[in-house]
Parts: C-alpha cells; sequence; structure tokens
C-alpha cells in the first residue's frame, strides 16, 4: 500500500465541492437552520431515515424508466476506468465484479457477497494465493461465454496500462506478484499476459499476492475485476462500446451528456441471484444544475446519481417542512472529518501538548461550522460508526462536547508550557473546512495555544503543502485540517493510509500527523494477514483506541449526507459500502 | 405698410376671429417655459404681422426669442419629450386660422405645406443616413397622396429649380456629400416642395461663407416672388436684413423693442438697442477704425427680465429721462412715424438728437 | 468593399493566431514557468501512483517533451491536416480540423464544439431576439415620457435585471415555471427533431437571460432616443408635418439603433462562445458548459479550443458590425 497517493475515492472530493458551492449560494441562513433543525430532528418524522434501516418501497414491479442525473461528469463509465463511489456503485448494473455488497441498510450493506464468483474467494498460502471460482451460464450482451480469462485482462488493462487507463486505483498493481514488471496488455503482446493472475480453466481464476492480505475480497468487488472480452477493448475508446455482462447494456452513449441503458436479453437471471432486472431502461443525465437536480429528486423524477446529498437551500427547505423531511434519508458518508497534530513538531512531539489540544477543542462549534448536525455527528473515535471495527469511546470526553478548558490547562502544564504559538492549515477553497479551523484556533486561545490559520488550495494541499513533511516542521505547522474515507469500507481500508508510520512519504502524504507508533503498525500488519473478521475488527479497535491515547488527532465530525428519496422509486436503501448512497442495483419504477 | 399700426400696438382682449387681411398675424404671443429656477420668458408679449409676398425680418441678439417665436409659429415647441412643458398663450392667425388653441394634429397637418421652415445648419438639420431624394419625396408624401416615382420628380424638380446641377443625380446623394451652400439649397427645395405660402427660415445663410450667403438669399428671394409667399426671416445680421427685409422687427428680452419698414430702420432707428445693432453691422463702405460698437453688456435674463425698460442696464442713456422712470415703467410700443414704432422712454427730440450727432456720424 | 472584406479576414485569422499562441501560452509555457516541470502536468493525467514509465508515456502521447513552439506547432498542423495520437492499443486518428485532443475525456474538441454548437446558438439566438425587441421598446417607451411613472418603474427593473445574478433569476425561473406550474419542460430538444418543443424548453433560458440583457438594452436605448430626439434633424422632420410616431421610428430609433446594434453584435459574438453560467443553471449541454468542465478537469485541449471558438465568434462579430454599420450610416465608409 505505500505510497499511494491521497486521491481517496473522489465521492467525498465532490460531496464537499457540491456543499462547498451551495454554502457560498446560500450562506448566512443555512447554518442556522440547520442547528436549529439537527437539534430538535434526528428522526422524529416516522418515515424520515427509513432508508438508513430497511428497504423503502420494496417491490418486484417491472417496466418503466429509472432516470439519474448528475451534476458532474463521472471521470469515465468504463469499469476499468473510474474511482468514483457513485460509478463502482452504478457500474454493476452493466459490469459484474467477482464480489460486491448485498444491498442491505447502513453497514449491513457493507456485506460481500459474491457477483460473478460463485462463492466468496478461497485463500490458501496464508492469505497469499486466492482463488475464485465464476459462476456457469454467465454470457455478455452479445451472448457469448464469460471466461476467467476475461477477468483477468480487465485487471491487466486497468492495473497496468495506466498511461491509457489511469483514471482508477492501482491495488492490484501493487498487491500482485511482478505487479512492478508487467507493462500491461496493450504492450506486452504475450498470450501468457500478467503471470502471478492464473486461469487453470475458464471458471476459475487465482490470485497470488506478494503478501498476505485478508481483505482481498474487498479489492475483487472493484468494477476493475468485471470482465472485459480482450477483442472488444479498443483502450480508452472501450466506453464507447462496453460490452456489458450485468443485467443492463448501453443502448447510446453521449460523452458528457446522456447514457441509456436497456435489458440485457442475454443476462440470465439464474446466474444472478443480486439482480432483478426491473426497469425497461436507465437513463443517466448529466451535467445537471445541481438545484435543478434536487428539484427532480423531491418531485419523484429523478434519482440524483452522486449521492452526495441535497443542496443547502433545498436542505432547509426539507427539514422545516414535516412531510418532505420524511422523503430524507440522513446517513453516515463513511468518513471523518478531523484535524492531525503533527508529532514531529516541537511541542506536539510531547504527548501532554496534544491532550492539551484534544480537551481545549469545542467540538459543537466545530460541527455548527462545518453544517450542524445534518452534516455530521461530533466524532470521538477515528473510525466512523460505519465501518467495520468502530467501538463507541470518548478517551478525551468533555461536557456537551464543548471541551474543557481546565483539563486542556492541565495538560499543558504538565507538558511545561504555558502558551504554544503555532499554525493551522485548511483549504482554501472548501469555506466549511476555513469555519472549522476558525472555531479551533477560537478554542485554542482560551488555552492559551495561539494557532494562525493558513490557507492552501486543495489541488496542492498534499503535493506541495500539509502532505510534505518537511515543509510542516519548517512552517511551524502543528495542526493540519484533514477528511478522510476509506476506499474499501474496513478498518485496514480506512487506518492504513492515514496512521501507518511506514507510509509516512515526502510528498503526497496523508499521515499527516506524521504518527509513527510501533504499536500501531505491528497491528496493521497483523490485521490485514489476520482471516477472521471478528477478530480483524477488534484489532482495529484497538489500533483506533492507541491512536486517541496517543493523541495524534483529533476526531471532529462523522461525516453525513442528506439524501432527498424520491417517493416514486422502489428499492431504496442507503448503503455503507457506497458512502451512504442508495444501492443502484435494483432501482425500479413504482406504479403511480 | 399701414396695416401694421392698425394692431401693431395690440395689447388687451383678444378678438375672436382675424381682424386684419395680413396672411401671417401674431397678438399678443407669449412662450413660457417653467423650469426648476422659475419661469423663462422666452417671448412675452408678442405681436405682428405678415401679408404674402412680403419678408419680415426678426433680428436681435440670441436669446431675444426670435427662433422661439419662429417654433411657436410652427407649432413645434409642443412636441417632444418636453412639449408639456411649454405654456403658450395669445393668438397665431395663419390664413385664417388660429394655431394657438388649434389642436396638435391640425397644426401638424398645416406644418410643411402652408408653412415650412429652413434650419440654420442644414447639415444637423437633414438625417444623415437618409438620401437627399427621400428626404424630399417623404416631405412630399406627407402632404400629397402621389406614388413614390411621382414624389421623386417632384425632388427632382425642386433640386433644380433650387439650383443644383445635375438634380437627377444629386437626388440619391446623401447630405454629408453636398457642400454647404447646396446642402442649404436642398434644404430650401425641401420646404418648398409643398409650395407654402408661408416661410420661416431660421438664421438660413449663418453656417455659410459669405459668397454663398449672397446665393442662397437671392434664391430665397427669386423664389418668394415666384411663389408669393409671406417670408419671415430670422437673423442677427443686419446686412442680410438690408438685403431682403420688406419689414423689420427688433426683439430684445422676448418683446418687440422697435419695429418698422426697411428703410425706416435703417435711416431713422429709434431704440438705443437699434443703434447698437447698426453699430456692430460690419460695413463695407467706413473705415475700419471707428466701426463696430458692440452693445455692451450681457442679454437679459429671461427668467428675471429687469424691471421698467428691459434695456436700461445696457443703455448709455438710461438717466436722460427725467425720474426713475426707465427703471420702473415698462415703456410700451409708440408710433414714430406711420408703420414705425419703437418702445422707448426717451422723448422724440434726445432720440433724433442722439440719432443724428453721436450715433449716426459713426456709422 | 470585397477587399475590405479580404484584408478583414485576413486580419481576423492573424488575430485568431495570436489568441492561440497566447491562450497555448497561458496554458503551456506559464506552468513550465512556475516551476511545473512536464512530467508534473503528464501526471495530471494519470490517477494514483504512476510509475515513471507510465508519465513517460503520457508525456509522449500529449507531446510534453517537446519543445513548446514544436507543440503549437503541431497544434496549428492539426487544424489544417488533422493528427494522430497514440493510445497505446488503438491510435486515434483526430479529423482536420482537429483543434486537439482532450486526454480526460477521450474525446477530440472539435466535433465535441460542433455537436454542442447547436444549443448554445440556440440559447443564443431566442435570448437575443427576446432582449433586443424588449429592450428597445421599452428604452423607446421610456426615452419618449422621461420621468414617467413608467419610465421610472421600468428603469428600477432594469437595474434590478443587471443586478440580479443568473443563479437567482434562472433558479427562480426553473422553480416556478417548471416545477410549480409546470408550463416549460425541462429536457432540452434539439430544433430539428421537434420545434415547438425546442422552443418550450428554451423559454425559461432565454427569458432569463433576456433579462439580463434586455435592461441594458432599454438603458441603451433610453439614452440613446434621448438624445437623438433632441437633434434638429428632428426638428426637421416634424417641421414637414410627420406623424410623430413616424418621427420617432423612421427618425429618431433608426439612428439611436445604430450604436445599439454594433454592440449587440458584440454581445451575441460573446454568448456564442459559451453561456457558461446560463447553460450550467439550464443544465444546456453548450459550449460554456463543456468550457466549465474542461477548467475544472484543468483539460487544457478543450479550454483552447473553446478559447479559440470563443474569439473567433468575437472577430467574426466585429467584422459583422463593421459591415453593418457602413450599412446602416451612410457617412461610414469601408478603408
Amino acid at each position: 500500500m505505500e505510497g499511494i497517493p491521497p486521491i481517496m475515492r473522489r465521492s467525498a472530493l465532490a460531496a464537499i465541492a457540491a456543499i462547498g458551492s451551495a454554502t457560498l449560494l446560500v450562506s448566512g441562513c443555512s447554518k442556522a437552520d440547520d442547528n436549529k433543525d439537527g437539534n430538535d430532528g434526528g428522526g422524529s418524522s416516522a418515515a424520515a431515515n427509513a432508508a438508513t434501516k430497511g428497504v423503502v418501497n420494496a417491490s418486484d414491479k417491472k417496466g418503466g424508466t429509472v432516470t439519474y442525473e448528475l451534476s458532474d461528469v463521472p471521470d469515465s463509465f468504463d469499469p476499468g476506468n473510474t474511482y468514483y463511489a457513485y460509478m463502482y456503485n452504478f457500474s454493476r448494473l452493466y459490469a459484474r465484479p467477482l464480489m460486491t455488497f448485498e444491498p442491505g441498510p447502513g453497514s449491513k450493506g457493507n456485506t460481500l457477497v459474491p457477483d460473478l464468483a460463485a462463492s466468496k474467494g478461497v485463500p490458501s498460502d496464508g492469505g497469499k494465493t486466492w482463488t475464485y471460482k465464476l459462476r456457469s451460464g454467465l454470457k455478455y450482451q452479445d451472448g457469448t461465454a464469460i471466461t476467467s480469462k476475461d477477468v483477468k485482462y480487465a485487471v491487466e488493462r486497468s492495473n497496468f496500462a495506466r498511461d491509457v487507463l489511469s483514471l482508477g486505483p492501482n491495488y492490484f498493481q501493487q498487491f500482485l506478484v511482478g505487479g512492478d514488471k508487467y507493462k500491461g496488455p496493450y504492450k506486452d503482446k504475450s498470450a501468457k499476459g500478467l503471470s502471478s493472475i492464473e486461469t487453470p480453466d475458464d471458471t476459475t481464476i487465482v490470485f497470488h499476492l506478494k503478501q498476505a492480505f485478508q481483505e482481498f475480497d474487498y479489492l475483487v468487488s472493484a468494477p476493475q475485476t468485471a470482465p472485459v472480452p480482450q477483442a472488444k477493448d479498443n483502450g480508452v475508446d472501450y466506453v464507447k462500446n462496453i460490452v456489458s455482462s450485468g443485467s443492463y447494456q448501453f443502448q447510446s452513449y453521449q460523452d458528457g451528456k446522456q447514457a441509456v441503458l436497456v435489458r440485457n436479453k442475454n443476462w440470465d437471471p439464474k446466474t444472478d441471484p443480486l439482480r432483478k432486472q426491473l426497469p425497461d431502461k436507465i437513463v443517466v443525465n448529466l451535467k445537471v444544475n445541481a438545484e435543478t437536480i434536487d428539484k427532480d429528486v423531491q418531485a419523484g423524477d429523478a434519482i440524483d446519481l452522486g449521492g452526495t446529498g441535497v443542496q443547502a437551500a433545498t436542505q432547509a427547505q426539507v427539514l422545516t417542512d414535516a412531510s418532505k423531511k420524511a422523503n430524507t434519508d440522513n446517513t453516515y458518508g463513511g468518513r471523518l472529518v478531523y484535524m492531525a497534530i503533527n508529532t514531529k513538531l516541537k511541542p506536539f512531539d510531547n504527548v501532554a501538548c496534544r491532550k492539551a489540544v484534544e480537551y481545549a477543542i469545542d467540538k459543537v462549534s466545530v460541527q455548527t461550522a462545518e453544517g450542524g448536525p445534518i452534516r455530521g455527528d461530533v466524532a470521538t473515535t477515528v473510525l466512523p460508526p460505519d465501518i467495520p471495527g468502530y467501538s463507541k469511546s470518548d478517551v478525551y470526553a468533555t461536557t456537551g462536547n464543548k471541551g474543557d478548558v481546565a483539563k486542556a490547562k492541565a495538560q499543558l502544564k504538565a507538558c511545561g508550557k504555558t502558551s504554544i504559538n503555532t499554525n493551522i492549515t485548511a483549504r482554501s477553497d472548501r469555506p466549511q473546512e476555513i469555519d472549522a479551523a476558525t472555531a479551533i484556533i477560537n478554542s485554542l486561545k482560551a488555552v492559551g495555544i495561539n494557532a494562525t490559520l493558513k490557507q492552501y488550495p486543495s489541488g496542492k494541499y498534499f503535493t506541495d503543502y500539509a502532505g510534505v513533511p518537511k515543509f510542516d516542521n519548517k512552517q511551524n505547522v502543528g495542526l493540519m485540517m484533514m477528511q478522510w474515507g476509506a476506499d474499501w469500507p474496513s478498518g485496514y481500508g480506512f487506518l492504513q493510509q492515514i496512521l501507518n508510520g511506514q507510509a509516512i512519504s515526502q510528498s503526497g502524504n496523508t499521515n499527516l500527523s506524521q504518527y509513527d507508533n510501533k504499536t500501531v503498525n505491528t497491528l496493521l500488519a497483523k490485521a490485514i494477514g489476520t482471516q477472521d473478521d471478528a477478530e480483524r475488527n477488534s484489532i482495529y479497535t484497538q489500533i483506533d483506541k492507541q491512536t486517541m491515547d496517543d493523541a495524534a488527532l483529533v476526531p471532529l465530525t462523522y461525516f453525513k449526507v442528506l439524501l432527498a428519496r424520491p417517493t416514486t422509486f422502489t428499492n431504496l436503501v442507503s448503503t455503507a459500502a457506497f458512502s451512504g448512497q442508495y444501492d443502484y442495483l435494483n432501482i425500479g419504477v413504482a406504479s403511480k | 405698410m399701414t396695416e401694421l399700426s392698425k394692431t401693431g400696438a395690440a395689447v388687451g382682449e383678444p378678438t375672436p376671429s382675424n381682424p386684419s387681411d395680413a396672411f401671417l398675424e401674431v397678438r399678443d404671443l407669449k412662450v413660457h417655459f417653467p423650469t426648476d429656477d422659475g419661469i423663462v420668458k422666452s417671448v412675452d408679449g408678442l405681436s405682428f404681422s405678415l401679408e404674402k409676398g412680403k419678408t419680415l425680418s426678426i433680428v436681435g441678439e440670441s436669446g431675444s426669442g426670435k427662433s422661439v417665436t419662429s417654433l411657436a409659429i410652427m407649432g413645434l415647441h409642443r412636441l417632444g419629450a418636453r412639449g408639456k412643458n411649454v405654456r403658450m398663450s395669445g393668438e397665431i392667425w395663419l390664413g385664417g386660422k388660429e394655431l394657438v388653441g388649434a389642436s396638435p394634429d391640425e397644426v401638424r397637418r398645416l406644418r410643411g405645406r402652408e408653412m415650412a421652415m429652413i434650419f440654420q445648419d442644414p447639415l444637423s438639420a437633414m438625417h444623415p443616413y437618409y438620401k437627399i431624394g427621400d428626404q424630399i419625396v417623404e416631405a412630399y408624401r406627407v402632404h400629397h397622396n402621389v406614388s413614390k416615382k411621382v414624389a421623386r420628380t417632384r425632388a427632382i424638380e425642386m433640386l433644380d429649380r433650387v439650383g443644383i446641377p445635375e438634380p437627377a443625380k444629386r437626388v440619391d446623394g446623401y447630405p454629408h456629400e453636398f457642400s454647404g451652400g447646396m446642402r442649404q439649397r436642398a434644404m430650401i427645395a425641401m420646404a418648398l416642395v409643398n409650395n407654402p405660402e408661408l416661410l420661416i427660415a431660421d438664421e438660413p445663410t449663418t453656417a455659410l461663407d459669405v459668397t454663398v450667403q449672397a446665393q442662397i438669399l437671392d434664391l430665397i428671394r427669386d423664389l418668394q416672388k415666384e411663389f408669393g409667399s409671406a417670408v419671415v426671416l430670422i437673423t442677427h445680421d443686419l446686412g442680410v436684413v438690408a438685403e431682403i427685409a420688406d419689414d423689420v422687427l427688433v426683439m430684445y428680452g422676448g418683446r418687440c423693442v422697435e419695429r418698422g419698414p426697411v428703410d425706416e430702420i435703417f435711416e431713422k432707428p429709434q431704440h438705443p438697442y437699434t443703434w447698437g445693432l447698426l453699430g456692430s453691422m460690419p460695413r463695407i463702405d467706413r473705415e475700419t477704425s471707428d466701426r463696430l460698437i458692440p452693445v455692451k453688456g450681457q442679454p437679459p435674463s429671461l427668467i428675471n427680465v429687469p424691471s421698467g425698460c428691459a434695456f436700461h442696464p445696457r443703455c448709455p442713456y438710461a438717466d436722460l429721462p427725467k425720474g426713475n422712470v426707465t427703471r420702473t415703467v415698462r415703456p410700451e410700443l409708440q408710433q414714430v412715424d406711420g408703420g414705425h414704432w419703437s418702445a422707448c422712454h426717451l422723448s422724440p427730440e434726445d432720440r433724433t438728437r442722439i440719432w443724428t450727432e453721436e450715433i449716426a456720424p459713426k456709422l | 468593399m470585397i477587399s475590405y472584406i479580404l484584408r478583414r479576414t485576413f486580419a481576423a485569422v492573424i488575430l485568431l493566431l495570436v489568441v492561440s499562441a497566447v491562450t497555448f501560452a497561458i496554458f503551456f509555457v506559464l506552468p513550465r514557468l512556475a516551476g511545473q516541470t512536464a512530467d508534473q502536468l503528464a501526471q495530471q493525467y494519470i490517477g494514483k501512483s504512476p510509475s515513471k514509465a507510465d508519465i513517460a508515456a503520457v508525456k509522449h502521447n500529449l507531446g510534453l517533451d517537446q519543445a513548446v513552439y514544436v507543440q503549437y506547432w503541431h497544434f496549428i498542423k492539426g487544424i489544417v491536416s488533422g493528427a494522430t495520437y497514440d493510445l497505446g492499443p488503438t491510435t486515434v486518428h483526430c479529423d482536420a480540423p482537429c483543434f486537439g485532443y482532450s486526454f480526460k475525456t477521450h474525446q477530440a474538441v472539435w466535433p465535441q464544439l460542433t455537436s454542442r454548437m447547436p444549443v448554445t446558438l440556440s440559447l443564443a439566438a431566442g435570448a437575443a431576439v427576446l432582449w433586443l425587441i424588449s429592450g428597445v421598446v421599452i428604452g423607446v417607451i421610456s426615452a419618449l415620457k422621461p420621468r414617467s411613472f413608467f419610465d421610472r418603474a421600468f428603469m428600477g427593473v432594469a437595474l434590478a435585471g443587471v443586478s440580479l445574478p443568473m443563479f437567482f433569476t434562472g433558479n427562480l425561473a426553473i422553480l416556478l415555471f417548471t416545477y410549480q406550474w409546470p408550463i416549460f419542460g425541462r429536457t432540452y430538444v434539439p430544433l430539428t427533431e421537434n420545434p415547438a418543443q425546442w422552443a418550450n424548453t428554451l423559454i425559461p433560458a432565454w427569458c432569463s437571460l433576456a433579462l439580463l440583457y434586455s435592461a441594458i438594452y432599454a438603458r441603451l436605448t433610453r439614452s440613446g432616443m434621448l438624445e437623438t430626439m433632441n437633434e434638429d434633424y428632428i426638428r426637421t422632420a416634424r417641421a414637414k408635418g410627420l406623424r410623430e410616431r413616424k418621427v420617432v421610428v423612421r427618425h429618431g430609433l433608426r439612428a439611436a439603433l445604430t450604436p445599439i446594434i454594433t454592440v449587440f453584435g458584440m454581445d451575441l459574438g460573446l454568448l456564442l462562445g459559451g453561456a457558461v453560467i446560463t447553460e450550467t443553471v439550464f443544465s444546456l449541454h453548450g459550449i460554456g458548459q463543456y468550457a466549465v468542465q474542461a477548467i475544472d478537469d484543468n483539460d487544457l485541449p478543450p479550454i483552447l479550443g473553446v478559447t479559440l471558438l470563443a474569439a473567433f465568434f468575437v472577430v467574426i462579430a466585429n467584422l459583422l458590425v463593421d459591415l453593418l454599420y457602413a450599412a446602416a450610416d451612410p457617412r461610414v465608409r469601408l478603408s
């Protein structure tokens, strides 16, 4: 996992950008409203948040058209060339990965189930070798059979030809044996391809990893394992004629404008326990004005494909109207808003000084700055509640989460200081992050810690500023605003990048605290080699606890989104596996 | 000219019908413009009359009310954005019709046909975007229900008549392609295209050079003879007056201060302001040394017109009459001799003495 | 006349070349001057943790490994004779006129521009007709009755129209007329497909955009008319005995309209380069939206293409306006 730059799954970026712009638009009123509604809200209406607890409008009714709208354009519809969470979710309609997540509410949606594979991966060699058997009778939209070679090819093209298909992650390249040597199928024309992926027969595929990796099932849930017939692949242009292995196939595709999907007649329900193939047609409209999307969703005409939540104006509107509020889902987005403390910079190299910061911060004021309870719950752990391994705990509990000046000053004294001067970084193009940092500065001032706000553009935040340890240490950057979401919903996927001492890199660093704790490093390595899920999750809890004891970072809020739920569609369920989005696999049209 | 005397001093009750047989009769005309600073009395009780075939010249400094008088006759003050702010009273009789009380549309129908106007600067007075011919055609077709072709023939005929060479070709020219004199000829052609019985020329030669001035004046005179129109010539140039006018009306501060036949005005002027005008007239037959005696001082404010005689602040003889009469009493027009009238407090003896002894020798 | 047009066309081509060079320099030279290496530029086009070989390959595909002037020359050459891009498994031929190829969306720029042009054109043309007519009519009425209730009321509204941002008026129009009272359609339909639907879906966008401009045009017309109606030739026209309406339209408006046509031509030219905010608010897939997307993505070839297209329209609008001016005002000579 070393050297993965901080291009975390992009849903987060999109979400924050969307919220940010909406705030600019209707600034002023939204924050106050958030607070008021959040406090007396929280599921008072019976149907509000229903899709986080169960499937809303469960139905097997067939027919109709489901319309998705997106304010942006996706990086690509090509399953091998995308990194957006909503495309991971949506692409399953036409590209079946080996594994996927069971449609289910909240963290139940984190359950891995076999999709193209007949059963979960079988590890051997202590977790270094993973074998999958494909279901029988699998066919592409043209009726030709899907073989394990097509899966192998899909992994090769998506991970090893980064000059052609560069937009997805490349975990396979990092984990597979010989991944650093292989040049990808476009350059390496040998029939054998990457030797660490074996296909002994047409239904078996075997992956050979460099090290034990017990969460490999998560990795193969990426759309990169969805089969691509080599004969039909023409690199970047494959997006124009994707060959479907799922229940729908492309009828038309206009770049940046629209995609229309219709039923795949060669998809056989007998090979697929997950998909229902309900609507006749699925339309995706791109680049639709965000306000328009909100209105269409409320009118029951569309689903927001991005799943990043409603705009601030709509939020204020739906929360004040009980009937509208009933049709919303306020759900976790699998991410943590936090502030990293530079453990390598004096005086924060002293744990007591870090604890002073932990006690000093009024998290409610930060929450308000972030947009109120609708946009996130006050956080006290590193892992958010929708990630396996989360265990409720609050090491630095203060009354009402409002901070405790006396305790903070006591810690400061223990650290041998009465006052500290330091800098705090935040991303200049994220107004809420700036507001949160400002709230923190005010909290810290009360205990004698004077922090000065330094703003940097988000595009260079990791490559040039906060993500460069030398820069932080030289510029007296003791505190850094940060948000984090995992590429796959597990403790490892979440923690590894931000806490692993061996993952500190000279630029593009995401372990902003420069936290290098032997216990944590060892536990991370142990976890990924542990086969038993429960045991693994308990290790994640330990890591979380250790990190909090060391006060390496200050959890601020568990990020939440407010989804508007269109009443005209069936089988709506908000899943933690895709940042709280509705599971797009089986959405149909209700009878009107 | 005896007719003038009958009505000349007419102030008081307006008569219900045109009492004289003059073609144009103006009686006690007042044109006031209310502004934020006060009421501007541009014309304040003016009366005169004019027969067909005759030329009346209205002279005076700028701001004396002569142009306003001409626009009032044409009914042009009442149009446009500022139209509703004008206060007009008195009577204007044109060929038996009263214009001040007439509806705007009645006046409009007379405009261009019964009465036409020639403006000072033909370049700005003609529309820059339309061909000369089209502008004349338009003027003709407003009052004549004829085809464009017929109107065009008429336009060419008129251009020919006013002495424009190659009229069939120039008819398609634009104003900016004409010389100043040619433009004024075209303007005259446009004004005369409907054979108007009254022609008002507002400083028709001011924008032109001297030789062209003479040609234009000749043209107006010739055309007047040919068409038999009455002509009102507005000017500040007494040289032009001497050349063309039958009668002269001198205006000061919105009122008539002296009027009479042209010979009388030039030979026996009775008002100190007229003396000033004559003194400021360039004459070729005199030495340069002591001619050109301009009238000293500024034209009067039309909002706060000086009390008594409006000219008294600039009049060198204002103290001659006994008492404070020049400053308190406004002088009325008094008959001097036949059709010659003057409004001055100086006694006839003083006037004759001053003119013959002090003024005339210097001219 | 012909030689004038030829000369102007030649000048326009030169101007466009300059614009292209400057734009090219802004995007390809300035980052270098600011210390970005070709590797860093290439890295923007790759996702996570690229290897050195990946970067080198992308750099080569993009031509970033060549000198800037060579890159520029290839760009210009592509416009004339097309270009070919090596993309690993496939080579993409970008037909002339090739205005570059986006490595982010994997689309040639020119077909994107041409496919989006009808949308932008529809938006701009419809709005332009609306604002020109409404702006001029209101401006004339205001000028004929200055300081009247109508004049004051309308000039107040006009001020509001200019000051209100499209985000507000546009979203309000959408909310009221496609949701509250669903009179108008929501999804753009090409004119060629269904003219009635086309107009129906575009009316809210036209009106919102027209509101912005008609306010300006009403004010322009008003001040122009106030000035013109004081001209001597208006007095002359009245002295002819013309009816007032004819005086206003044939003489007053005719003269007042000429400078407005000039502004109109330039505004329209600018809009054809993409009505960025309107297209965003109304979810229209036009040139402006394409530009926004490209800027979001830091995708240089489309930005370059849109800039050139916009410059092209402005230059053409300029030329047309000059020709039109000469036709409208006989005093103007083309030389």
